[in-house]
């Protein structure tokens, strides 16, 4: 199928009513928990998965990866006008976009990040409409022992652009790919781990693990301090920009959108690299680099266009491999799963109207994203008044309900409480989470193509370097540890020679 | 270089050695098997080697470093209170019904806040599971029984 065909599919999926209220659903969610403190997208699509059960594919994806890209025009809003950036992508932009609102341009600054953030979707929908195909169809020819290393590289790199410790992270993608051996073992029937507990032999959900990691430790994070805020919103006016101002922000947006859609491909923290490599690139290339960090258009609108067009693009090595580059598209496996598609490079052709629909639901969503906050500001500004005291207990009640209703379950309600303490101990202890989810996610996947791979090869274990695909990937897996330990390396020294001055 | 320093890596290492171990060990009371014909103890006994050699180098080089930081404050009664709310409503939900169950978790998980006092969380607690029920139950059609057979439902 051609990409126009496909596109063409996607269209006729994609504006349905029920896709375009529920895509009009996951988008105003989205933006409402990128607004909100203290609740990510993360731990929302892991309370709302269960509730996509009963929807089609198509729908539930949609509604999920609104939710996503939704958040990250919340958090753009919430760090411009409060100088919080709800999503770490947006930490960029508060910089500047925050020095606009306190000028009296915060309307400017808004309408800069949502129209930066549209045309950079827009384009990039058509980048992972375009790239897709071939790269799915050479993905085809991938055996077991390919797809073992891919998805080694896939876990060495995501911690190659995480913040903190790398033997840290390393270690949490272990332990991630142990608690996924919890359970009957697809090869033998065997339950492994279960304590004697036939509602474990299932595995643990990874429902509960996303609402615990994500969402319940989180709130035990809060509330360590004090979370009365009292929020000094600017006042929102004149959203209109001018021809000065589209001047300024043209090359700065088009700089972006290519940067996020080339960074958003790699795993981890794409979109949050791309939107710090465009902040610097537009400091480098103004010719008032003097005005960054006091209000410049510039700085608000690359890095704006560069994390949405990455958010979209981030999607490729999910739609096309099957292999999730973040906690979010790992969330989205967790979907597909559910619904009985096990995602891999045959999506693209036994799935064609989920694909494209999925594609086009993309733009319409960042449609939806322009007319919801443009005109409705207010309602999310609004938003923000909401005391956390009503906030929390609400996520623990849609967490709990949802996770139960998966399967009716005690014990994933069991392993929600689980999740929440062994998140909260690693986070304190200075481990991120998401390495974890990826890696539990990933696990019996990496265990079957393991087992596969040796099966076929008689049992040499030389197989994953003798194969020329497989070898390359494992190089590039090394390279992509070497990159991660470097700095450290380089810090360590600092700190050595430091002591020894 | 003190200890004290470097705490937040050395318990970070100690788990990891602590899941790395018990997985390991649990692994060999099951077939471990060969390379051709794996048995269902390979792969985590692999891993649980892998996580305790990373646990191990965490901690020797956060003790070597010795630059953790602080912890910080744990806030307990929060943390016992919103746990102890999830675990309620897993184990009532089934034989209480939804409205019950999840009645006193919220109001459980409500008091996790600071300075909250008894009206404003029974009221948190009525709004939320009545909110709860018209998405889920009704909205959502999710069959979920409102009073279970412990109170006739």
């Amino acid at each position: 199928m051609g990409v126009l065909d496909g596109l063409a599919l996607g269209f006729e999926t994609a504006f349905t009513p029920t896709n375009l209220l529920f895509c009009l659903i996951g988008v105003a969610l989205g933006t409402a928990v990128g607004v909100l403190p203290g609740i990510g997208p993360t731990a929302t699509m892991g309370m709302l998965l269960p509730i996509t059960f009963g929807f089609d594919p198509v729908t539930s994806l949609i509604m999920l990866a609104g939710i996503y890209y939704g958040a990250q025009y919340g958090g753009s809003t919430t760090a411009i006008l409060i100088n919080l950036p709800g999503e770490s992508s947006a930490a960029v932009t508060a910089i500047d976009g925050h020095e606009m609102a306190k000028r009296g341009r915060a309307g400017k600054a808004l309408a800069t990040a949502a129209l930066g953030s549209f045309f950079a979707g827009t384009v990039a929908t058509v980048v992972v409409a375009l790239v897709a195909t071939p790269i799915s169809r050479a993905a085809l020819n991938f055996g077991p022992a390919e797809f073992f290393s891919l998805i080694v590289l896939g876990l060495i790199a995501s911690i190659t652009l995480a913040s903190g410790s790398t033997l840290k992270a390393l270690a949490m993608i272990v332990l991630g790919l142990l608690l996924g051996t919890v359970g009957q073992d697809l090869g033998t029937g065997v339950p492994r781990f279960t304590f004697g507990v036939p509602e474990l032999y299932q595995g643990l959900q990874f429902v509960s693990l996303a609402v615990g990691l994500f969402g319940v430790a989180e709130i035990i994070r809060n509330l360590e301090g004090d979370m009365t805020r009292s929020v000094m919103v600017e006042k929102v006016e004149k959203l209109r920009l001018e021809r000065e101002d589209f001047r300024r922000i043209r090359m700065p947006v088009l700089r972006g959108t290519a940067l996020g859609s080339v960074l958003g491909v790699l795993p981890g923290a794409g979109h949050v690299l791309a939107s710090f490599v465009s902040y610097s690139v537009e400091k480098r290339a103004s010719k008032h680099p003097e005005e960054f960090g006091k209000g410049a258009i510039e700085g608000v609108a690359g890095p704006e266009s560069a994390n949405n067009a990455a958010a979209q693009t981030s999607f490729i090595p999910l739609l096309t491999l099957g292999l999730p580059a973040n906690s979010i598209m790992a969330l989205l496996v967790g979907a597909l799963l559910i619904q009985g598609i096990v995602p891999g490079p045959n999506v693209i052709n036994d799935e064609p109207e989920l694909f494209w629909g999925l594609i086009v639901s993309f733009w319409i969503g960042n449609l939806f994203l322009v007319l919801l906050n443009l005109p409705l500001i207010g309602v999310w500004v609004k938003m923000l008044t909401i005391p956390y005291r009503w906030l929390f207990p609400a996520i623990i009640a849609f967490a709990a309900i949802g996770t139960y209703s998966l399967n009716r379950n005690p014990y994933d309600v069991y392993a929600i409480a689980f999740f929440a303490i062994l998140g909260y101990v690693l986070i304190k202890l200075g481990c991120e989470p998401a390495p974890l989810l990826l890696g539990f996610v990933l696990g019996p996947l990496l265990e079957e193509n393991l087992r596969r791979a040796l099966t076929i090869s008689r049992g040499d274990a030389t197989v994953f370097v003798t194969r020329p695909l497989s070898l390359t990937l494992l190089l590039l897996a090394a390279v992509a540890f070497v990159v991660a330990v470097l700095p450290a390396v380089r810090r360590k020294r600092e700190v050595v020679f430091e002591e020894e001055d | 270089m003190t200890l004290r320093d470097a705490r937040k890596d050395l318990l970070a290492g100690a788990v990891f050695i602590g899941f790395g171990l018990a997985f390991a060990v649990t692994a060999t009371t099951y077939e471990v098997g060969t390379l051709l014909r794996m048995g269902p103890g390979f792969f985590p006994l692999a891993l649980g080697g892998i996580l305790v050699v990373l646990g191990v180098l965490i901690a020797v080089t956060g003790f070597l470093a010795a630059s953790g930081g602080e912890i910080g404050t744990v806030p307990w009664r929060a943390l016992v209170l919103l746990l102890a709310a999830i675990l309620f409503f897993g184990s009532t939900v089934r034989d209480l019904g939804l409205v019950p169950a999840l009645f006193v978790a919220v109001l459980l998980a409500s008091f996790a806040g600071r300075g909250v006092r008894l009206v404003p969380a029974l009221f948190i607690a009525v709004a939320l599971t009545a909110l709860s029920v018209l998405i889920f139950v009704y909205a959502l059609q999710l069959r979920l029984s409102l009073l279970g057979p412990w109170l006739g439902g």
